[in-house]
């Protein structure tokens, strides 16, 4: 049996209309429902513009511009006082670095005892686990804040902020880590008559080292970018100058302190990318 | 016996080679060690990181959280410990009630959605830039080299320079407001999400593309029929992830004057108003909290009809 498209009669089109509707697209009820949602979408869409004045945007444009001109002029560049500007990048960089090491140093027993397979107990991991969270779910520039009113100004309290939020991150994902490890080697080691802690540094440590390292590498990565923000609130580093110069308007030094934030940023990502490369392989 | 003696000759031939490896390797580890520790303390010595003004300190921290959790019945006098049993419910004018320490709820819900609305409007601008974006940015899409390499680099830029300081900068040109907030988010969201469309689309089935190159349709056409079909619920389960990232931002944004209920914040941080700003953290701990759990469940979905 073959089918010839000149045999199709427009009846046949119609009769068929009405056995498969579908077929023939999407009825008028389901368009007119997907209207209704197009329609509902731009009108909560322009109730959004509407809301935060979005007309604002056109006048502000020209003045935007202008900053960025200004940005753009480096013709005072011998002038600026690049000795403190690149030592507070330095201390940017030190704060990420010794937050996360200390991080990590606090994360790795935190995260044995977070973990289901070492500490079965169902309350203690719950109350571990909560206890991260709520370390985690507090921002890092609300934590500085907390810190700067105990420690002072200065790179310290954006240290511990770094360090508790990071201490929160990490014990999550070494807890994880350490429950996905291999149960074979630690048998293994269990088989030969090791004590409880032989067994969690033999059988479950060198599972687990590579990836915590890989994490903790990452996470300095991400706190130098983050770091350079907190010194908005007085913790340290080059959100400081950053936002002093800001104040005073030299757009020229602001952008010449976000360039040097981005070069700080890709080195220190390069040279994570290598080691990770090398300890971990 | 099992236990091998020095005499064995098999024995001594593993330790002669076995031994220069473990000594190599354990000088690799401790050399490893050594010179984090020694960053450390050069990093430490640096910053003035030192031990006893942390100590110090610490008992200050406690005390910190210790008056966020209290209700100060009057100012300037002690601190009373927040909710008596038999207060809770009583109205605003008694202390340690629900009522008296939440008692400008109206003004902190209208701030929450107005952040709440912020980080919106942030992720749908940011979504429509990354999606225009993305496309050109994709290696095999796209066969101009130098754009795919141009606009990678600007989606890197985008995504590198902390929020905050766009935030900080925007404020001057569009006025103290949640406006500079809400670019700054969405500048933030197209550089995140522009690379990661942009590996989704790389990841695509090409043979749906190929499909339609071979009727002869369009760049545009290819996009828009072989493409987009099989990325959408990717892009939209990434962009929920955002929005809840942006969600979070938007709160700390007004610690810069860029609108939301941060500015709120940051007042009563400054005037040391504690039992506001535990309020208000309450808050926003159970907006992020509810609207994370909501969005975690359509994402699960939007996954579920991917696969």
């Amino acid at each position: 049996m073959s089918l010839h498209l000149a045999d199709i009669a427009p009846t046949d089109i119609a009769a068929q209309r009405i056995r498969t509707p579908t077929a023939f697209g999407p009825g008028t009820g389901t368009k007119v429902l997907r209207w209704a949602v197009v329609l509902l979408a731009a009108g909560y869409f322009g109730y959004l513009l509407w809301l935060f004045e979005f007309g604002k945007l056109f006048t502000g444009l020209p003045r935007l511009w202008t900053i960025v001109r200004l940005m753009l002029d480096w013709t005072g560049f011998a002038d600026w006082d690049h000795a403190e500007l690149l030592r507070s990048m330095l201390e940017t960089v030190a704060m990420a670095y010794l937050g996360s090491m200390l991080a990590f140093a606090f994360a790795l027993p935190l995260g044995f005892l977070g973990a289901r397979n070492v500490i079965p107990a169902r309350v203690f991991r719950f109350i571990t686990r909560r206890l991260f969270d709520g370390m985690r779910g507090v921002d890092q520039l609300i934590w500085a804040l907390v810190f700067v009113r105990a420690m002072g100004l200065g790179p310290i309290a954006g240290i511990l902020a770094i360090c508790v939020a990071d201490t929160g991150v990490l014990s999550k994902l070494f807890a994880e880590a350490i429950e996905n490890t291999d149960r074979k080697q630690t048998e293994g080691v269990t088989a030969t008559g090791a004590s409880f802690f032989a067994v969690l540094r033999m059988g479950v440590l060198p599972q687990v080292l590579p990836v915590t390292i890989g994490q903790t590498l990452y996470q300095i990565e991400s706190n130098s970018r983050e770091a350079t923000i907190l010194g908005l609130v007085g913790a340290g580093g080059i959100g400081l100058r950053l936002s002093e110069r800001i104040q005073i308007n030299a757009w020229d030094q602001v952008a010449y302190a976000i360039v040097l934030i981005l070069i700080a940023v890709a080195l220190i990502d390069t040279v994570s990318r290598w080691l990770r490369m090398r300890l971990i392989g | 016996m099992l236990t091998p003696t020095v005499q064995d000759p098999a024995y001594r031939r593993f330790q002669q080679r076995f031994g220069p490896i473990l000594r190599t390797r354990l000088l690799q580890a401790w050399g490893t060690v050594a010179s984090v520790a020694l960053l450390f303390v050069i990093a430490a010595v640096w910053t003035d990181f030192a031990p006893d003004t942390i100590l110090a300190g610490l008992p200050r921290v406690g005390e910190y959280f210790g008056k966020l959790l209290s209700i100060e019945p009057s100012r300037g006098a002690d601190t009373v410990p927040v909710l008596a049993f038999g207060h809770i419910f009583g109205g605003t004018k008694e202390p340690q009630s629900l009522a008296y320490w939440f008692y400008r709820i109206d003004v902190y819900a209208a701030l929450l959605w107005q952040t709440l609305q912020m980080a919106v409007l942030a992720t749908v601008l940011g979504f429509a830039a990354a999606f225009a974006l993305c496309f050109p940015a994709t290696g095999s899409l796209s066969r101009l080299r130098p754009m795919v390499f141009l606009i990678r680099r600007l989606l890197e830029i985008l995504r590198t320079i902390p929020q905050v300081v766009l935030a900080l900068i925007l404020v001057w040109p569009f006025g103290i407001g949640p406006l500079a907030g809400i670019l700054a988010m969405a500048i933030h969201t197209t550089g995140g999400l522009g690379k990661l469309f942009a590996e989704l689309n790389e990841n695509a089935d090409r043979r749906p593309i190929e499909g339609i190159v071979s009727v002869g349709g369009s760049w545009l056409a290819q996009i828009r029929y072989g493409v987009v079909p099989q990325v959408l619920p990717g892009f939209l389960s990434y962009a929920l992830l955002r929005f809840e990232i942006n969600v979070r931002s938007s709160t700390i944004l007004g610690f810069v004057g860029a609108g939301g209920i941060g500015m709120e914040l940051k007042r009563t941080i400054g005037f040391n108003i504690y039992e506001e700003v535990s309020a208000i953290c309450i808050l926003i701990l159970l907006m992020v909290v509810v609207l994370d759990l909501t969005s975690e469940r359509i994402r699960h979905a939007f996954i579920g009809r991917m696969q």
